[in-house]
């Protein structure tokens, strides 16, 4: 399932549904499960879930938009994620980010034009020995320099 | 259904179990200020206009009057210097947002709140949520809700079910104390009928 | 290894086990927690197999990937058993000389050994070094023993034993008893006696109840749930199941953020494990008791470690918390009593049944009994995971333990408690770390996120920074918070742009007391304190900025200027070629002027500048000197005698 070009059926749908035994408790999971099979949540999924969990979509509007983790466009194929927790701020976290921001030319909660790049910050990784830290699809950058960040992001496609 | 006893400002009151500050304040009269409040709706506790402080277990604390539950040997006060300045504040803030409001403008004359107190906002809503939790718990219909978080948090209509239920109901525009309702339902329907 | 049916089945396991592993067998592990996969303790571990591969040792040597070890600047952490010896910031390339050197011929590898920074002794025993010798690390101290995934490990650690003694020896009203008179606080940042918590869910009506783990660590430079639900689940698992029991609760959640895919993988491996070995599930090693537990992730909002917006969340609904009374205790999830705890909470239960309520009581003060975990973070030598007695004090965290500043600055403040907690300045270094001690000091315990600050920290920009990471993660329910942080933070950003008016500050007090009284819920009410305790201990800077625009720290863009001191400059250049602005004007032998209109305040020159001309500084509330004219601007360069 490629990102945002996703043929998105009611059957996979269906089966992250089954999977969570259609539990309305389990709504933000089905929701992560769908977010992280095709890096978004397209609206014709929204409507599958809102129909078979019988939850308003109102209230599923709320919570797409209320949790971070969730996005209602595509996603870039990479996600970048900078850290701007407490001990990677005082070490020096938003030079990074700006030097992320100038490189790929996004700011967060952005995606590139090309659907490259996806751009988030995130409030603490857990890593603050490393920081300031930049984790890319899940491979993380620690004791990261404004200067390397150009070089480090021209190794992904 | 039990009774206990609690005491308001100084009065004794008799007060039926699970029933909020609330609604004991009013059985004897005692009028506590509100805004998101409704007696159709589910107590919110949204706006804290109704702030108050309490007595309970052996410490004093401040908190929502509409939804906080009566238990045996509640103090509360409902009127104090520093319940006033929390009023009027909240007022503020809110007023920054509808300086218009007559609700708003209501509570600002008697708390002494100044209209001009913070920079205008864009938005007129003041969150209350009138509107949402009675097409939620009323109608049932769930046309409208909020998307986001925080300052960034807004209402919005599901245009899908806008189109087929808002148009003739309008029930939930007598609720909103600053008309950002209006502004959102002219704005949806514009769209819709963009769209159709 | 097959299902367990009974205490004594356990019981005979666990003696298996013990005497089967052979303690002179050589073992080597390798912290493999997120930090360090973050400095490539994968690749270290491939290495490492490889090599003992090549070596024909892999079955007379026991490799063991452990969770993390809470010395984290030193990651990766290799250490040979059964001598105990430890290696920091292993590299894949340094395997084959540990390998054939320290592992097959005994000899110690100098270069990759502790180096105390004071005393230049080396220490080759994880036990000696200094950041660990003054810890008492009885919660996290079993991370380096065991694999994660492994509940043969647990075991061998002494795991499971607590369980057996509740499950078969104990009734709940008196597992309940333990912890209440082993006065244990909760960790996560409230500090309520854990075991009046119990006490209510145990006594609130109702058949069904529930047991939750709250492991959405929010707090920005808190990491230790984290490190505890990834390197040692089972603790967690066997703690809980323990409070399910005294409670009456059949059904548990463990809430884990989903930034912490590491914790989710591992605590979902510990529960499967435990599922297929009788450690959950029903009819609990014959005891009659059943017990399942699901997993939940958090989808990306900090409200969702306040314990009632994460029974909204867990109830798939928006994090919004819900006011109190009623209580989660007597009204939680899906309205039935539930007990709510953090991970390290649960992770002390254990112990407290193991050993004894007296035994824990006898460590801590009077106020808060047992341990803590800190999180030791910032501007710190010794960066990492700190466990130590309540009442240790704070100079002993961040000197004897810490290691002190690094780069010979100086230290400026504490901060604990996350965005709702505040600074401690130097004058209250002496302070006995404990959660009443820290409230009377205007801050709070919270989660145990210590962040250390030097001189190059401006105390306005920190508070703006909390009040911008609550501004974000405000769920907007409420006026004080949504509205009332909004305004405060407006008024420190103006602050520390420069834009301060006097009077500001009052507004800020006034704001506070606001959110602090009339907030809905903890993070509303908590969001004035860095603020308030800014204000407090660092005023002298707050008027700096307002009164001569001037940020005493160095810090804020818009109030420094960079400037060269031609007395300084030998015209090397290096900061010509680094500026991304154009902005220095200069050339091989003319000293190097700033051009102040052009200037980013990037800070690149200053990086560039050589350390032995030192010729780039910062400047504050003063005018800048205007430059000189271009013939006096001929560097004189300074003879090598000087």
């Amino acid at each position: 399932m490629e990102n945002g070009k996703g043929t998105m059926d009611n059957e996979s749908i269906d089966r992250i549904i089954d999977k969570h035994n259609r539990e309305a408790g389990s709504l933000i999971q089905i929701l992560l499960d769908i977010q992280s099979d095709y890096h978004w949540l397209p609206k014709e999924a929204l409507d599958r879930v809102s129909e078979r969990l019988k939850v308003p979509m109102s209230k599923i509007r709320h919570i797409t938009t209320f949790y971070k983790s969730f996005s209602l466009v595509p996603r870039g194929r990479h996600e970048v994620h900078v850290c701007m927790g407490t001990a990677c701020h005082v070490r020096g976290a938003q030079r990074i980010l700006d030097s992320v921001q100038d490189q790929i030319g996004i700011n967060p909660g952005e995606t590139d034009v090309d659907l490259k790049f996806s751009l988030e910050t995130v409030n603490c990784l857990g890593c603050c020995a490393l920081g300031p830290v930049m984790v890319v699809d899940g491979e993380y950058h620690g004791n990261i320099a404004p200067s390397r960040v150009e070089a480090t992001l021209k190794n992904y496609e | 259904m039990s009774e206990l006893q609690v005491q308001i400002d100084g009065k004794e009151v008799t007060a039926t179990a699970g029933a909020t500050i609330l609604d004991a304040a009013r059985s004897v009269g005692i009028a506590i200020p509100t805004l998101c409040h409704h007696k159709q709706l589910e107590p919110y506790g949204g706006c804290r206009v109704c702030t108050v402080e309490v007595d309970s277990r052996g410490r004093t604390s401040v908190v929502a009057a509409c939804i906080y539950p009566v238990e045996p040997g509640l103090v509360v006060r409902t009127r104090t210097r520093k319940l006033e300045r929390i009023r009027k504040s909240v007022v503020e803030m809110m007023l920054a947002h509808a300086p218009d409001s007559e609700p708003l403008l209501e509570l600002a004359r008697e708390y002494g709140a100044d209209r001009d107190r913070f920079d205008k906002e864009a938005s007129f809503c003041i969150h209350c949520g009138l509107c949402v939790r009675y097409c939620a718990e009323v109608k049932k219909k769930h046309a409208l809700g909020f998307i986001d978080r925080g300052a960034r948090k807004e209402i919005n209509f599901v245009p899908e079910i806008a189109t087929k239920e808002c148009w003739e109901c309008k029930e939930c525009f007598p609720l909103c104390p600053t008309s950002a309702l209006q502004a959102a339902f002219v704005l949806s329907k514009a769209l819709a009928s963009v769209e159709s | 290894m097959s299902r367990i049916h009974s205490s004594a089945e356990l019981d005979a396991l666990r003696q298996n086990l013990l005497s089967t592993r052979d303690p002179a067998k050589p073992c080597i592990t390798l912290c493999s927690g997120s930090a360090c996969q973050a400095t490539h303790c994968r690749e270290v571990a491939a290495a490492l197999e490889q090599e003992m591969e090549q070596q024909g040792l892999t079955d007379q040597v026991h490799f063991r990937k452990t969770g993390c070890h809470g010395f984290c600047e030193k990651g990766p952490i290799l250490i040979i058993y059964p001598e105990g010896i430890c290696y920091l910031q292993v590299k894949p390339e340094d395997i084959p000389e540990i390998i054939s050197h320290s592992l097959l011929e005994k000899k110690i590898v100098e270069r990759l050994v502790y180096v105390d920074p004071n005393t230049g002794d080396k220490v080759t025993h994880e036990a000696d070094i200094p950041f660990y010798k003054n810890q008492q690390r009885l919660v996290l101290g079993a991370n380096t023993r065991i694999d994660p995934k492994s509940l043969e490990d647990y075991l061998a650690v002494g795991g499971y034993r607590a369980l057996t003694k509740a499950l078969f020896e104990m009734t709940p009203e008196q597992v309940v008893g333990e912890v209440k008179a082993a006065g244990l606080r909760g960790r996560g940042g409230g500090g309520f006696p854990a075991g009046l918590k119990w006490e209510a869910a145990r006594n609130a009506p109702g058949d069904i109840k529930y047991v939750i783990v709250n492991c959405d660590e929010g707090d920005p430079g808190a990491y230790m749930d984290r490190s505890l639900m990834e390197g040692n689940p089972f603790s967690v698992l066997e703690g809980l199941l323990i409070g399910a029991y005294a409670i009456g609760a059949h059904e548990g959640y463990i809430y884990v953020r989903q930034e912490y895919p590491l914790a989710v993988e591992n605590v979902t491996s510990a529960i499967s494990t435990a599922e297929e070995f009788g450690l959950l599930g029903k009819d609990i090693l014959g005891s009659g008791y059943d017990f399942i537990i699901k997993v939940h992730k958090g989808a990306g909002a900090f409200v969702c470690g306040e314990e009632t917006a994460l029974i909204h969340s867990l109830e798939g609904k928006v994090g919004e918390p819900k006011a109190r009374p009623p209580y989660p205790a007597v009204r939680g999830l899906w309205d039935r009593p539930t007990n709510i705890n953090n991970v390290e909470t649960w992770a002390n239960v254990p112990l407290i049944i193991n050993n004894g309520a007296a035994a824990f009581t006898a460590i801590g003060t009077e106020g808060s009994k047992g341990t803590k975990i800190f999180s030791l973070v910032g501007k710190v030598n010794n960066t990492g995971l700190v466990e130590v007695p309540m009442g240790v004090t704070l100079r002993d965290i961040v000197y004897k333990v810490g290691g002190g500043i690094p780069g010979d600055k100086k230290f400026k403040a504490v901060q604990t408690g996350g965005p709702a907690g505040g600074c401690m300045p130097e004058s209250l270094l002496d302070m006995a770390v404990d959660f009443d001690q820290l409230t009377k000091a205007g801050s709070m315990m919270g989660s145990g996120g210590m962040i250390v600050l030097d001189e190059e920290t401006c105390m306005v920009d920190f508070a703006r920074y909390f009040l911008g990471f609550l501004a974000d993660e405000s769920c907007g329910k409420c006026v004080p918070c949504r509205e009332g942080i909004k305004q405060m933070l407006k008024i420190l950003t103006g602050i520390t742009k420069g834009k301060g008016k006097p009077g500001d500050v009052e507004l800020l007090e006034e704001l506070s007391e606001v959110a602090n009284n009339a907030a809905l819920c903890a993070l509303g009410k908590g969001a004035p304190n860095p603020v308030l305790s800014t204000i407090r201990h660092f005023r002298d800077e707050y008027d700096a900025h307002i009164t001569h625009g001037k940020c005493p720290a160095l810090s804020c863009k818009e109030l420094i200027s960079f400037y060269i001191v031609p007395e300084k400059c030998q015209a090397c250049m290096s900061c010509r070629k680094q500026c991304p602005a154009e902005a220095i004007d200069g050339g091989k032998n003319l000293v190097h002027v700033i051009l102040q209109e052009k200037c980013t305040k990037c800070g690149s020159c200053l990086d560039a500048c050589p350390a032995r001309f030192g010729a780039v500084k910062k400047i504050s509330g003063e005018p800048i000197p205007a430059p000189l004219p271009e013939e006096a601007r001929t560097v004189v360069r300074k003879s090598k005698s000087l």
